[in-house]
């Protein structure tokens, strides 16, 4: 249910980093200990993006499996339930490797000059279908 | 077409975690301890607040008391004769389920932060996305109930993970029910090992000695650094 918080988010940092250009897709790296429901993110980045330079842009999610490391045994494991203490010594000194991103690390962007895609409002106006 | 890819490797919540800095740095300017206090609705929050915002043994409370609308739970606390400060994340319809920090921000200018050494921030009630907000806050506190089920933990990793101090309240209703405090503590600590937990009733009062003293502690620790 968080994913409606998180895709604003995700709109406001694309429109930061666009500069005013058509944003066409966004990739970003979503750690799995995030507990983002892909669907739904997308389902919500979809409205969110609505008059906004990102409306119709791709989103791509890539998942980044859970690695945990315990400290003082120096094991390191991958999770997929909530099991945070070392399977090895019970030790609570664990922390995440990975699992815990949240990043937009990517956007593709098109060129704004070009009138041709229907993107730009005043040719939208003059010639409609 | 003209395509180009952009290089962003940006967290999505780092304009949350500016603003968030930014309330961190005029609080620790103030010299206020602050608490971010989070939980499922219902599972006791303005009640445990009621009992400890004038018991802390010298040291002056303030709540910032996060709802989506009404001022239900500021009103019990503004009995208490302690500074509250409302803030209603319904912006005309719907309304926020969470606080973020620039949401506290702009409550900023209506806290006394000159006249309190602690200010507990009462989030929206919701285990989901108070968690993924920092709002300047110094330590994050979370309450589950007894009568939420033994499996909370494990469903809402994200919140449990997210709080150094995790409360369970309702203890007095547990010859009433069917869950064991012995596994809603274990479960609360295979998600978080880290966090520590107290057995508490704000109904009766059963607990609430161990965290005033935990939340005196985190002001005098202050306190003993250099203004």
């Amino acid at each position: 249910m968080h994913e409606l918080a998180l895709g604003t988010a995700i709109v406001d940092t694309v429109v930061a980093h666009a500069d005013e250009r058509k944003v066409t897709a966004v990739y970003m790296r979503i750690g799995r200990l995030r507990q983002v429901v892909p669907d739904s993110l997308l389902f919500y980045f979809e409205i969110l993006s609505k008059d906004t330079v990102v409306e119709g842009a791709r989103l791509e999610l890539e998942l980044i499996p859970a690695r945990l490391r315990c400290a003082p045994c120096a094991r390191e494991w991958e999770v997929d339930m909530p099991a945070f203490r070392c399977p090895t010594c019970s030790g609570a000194d664990v922390t995440a490797v990975s699992g815990e991103e949240f990043e937009v690390e990517s956007i593709d962007v098109s060129d704004e000059s070009d009138v041709s895609d229907g993107s730009d409002k005043e040719a939208a106006c003059t010639a409609p279908r | 077409m003209h395509r180009t890819k952009v290089k962003v490797v940006t967290d999505a919540l780092d304009a949350n975690n500016t603003i968030a800095h930014a309330n961190r740095h005029d609080f620790d300017h103030a010299g206020v301890t602050v608490v971010n206090f989070m939980s499922a609705p219902g599972a006791g929050k303005t009640t445990l607040l009621e009992r400890i915002v004038t018991e802390l043994d010298g040291v002056r409370v303030g709540v910032l008391e996060g709802d989506v609308a009404g001022s239900y739970d500021a009103d019990r606390l503004s009995a208490l004769h302690v500074p509250v400060t409302q803030l209603n994340t319904d912006a005309g319809f719907g309304g926020e389920c969470h606080l973020d920090a620039n949401m506290v921000r702009s409550a900023l200018h209506e806290v006394p932060l000159g006249e309190i050494d602690m200010l507990i921030i009462e989030n929206v009630g919701n285990l989901v996305c108070p968690a993924e907000f920092r709002v300047g806050e110094d330590v994050r506190i979370m309450a589950t109930s007894v009568t939420e089920g033994e499996e909370k933990p494990l469903k809402y990793p994200l919140m449990f993970r997210a709080c150094e101090l995790v409360l369970v309240n309702k203890i007095d209703l547990i010859p009433h029910l069917d869950v064991s405090l012995d596994r809603i503590l274990h479960n609360i600590d295979s998600v978080n090992p880290k966090a520590e937990t107290m057995c508490v009733s704000a109904r009766t009062g059963e607990g609430i000695d161990a965290w005033k003293t935990w939340m005196g502690d985190l002001v005098r620790r202050r306190a003993g650094a250099p203004a």
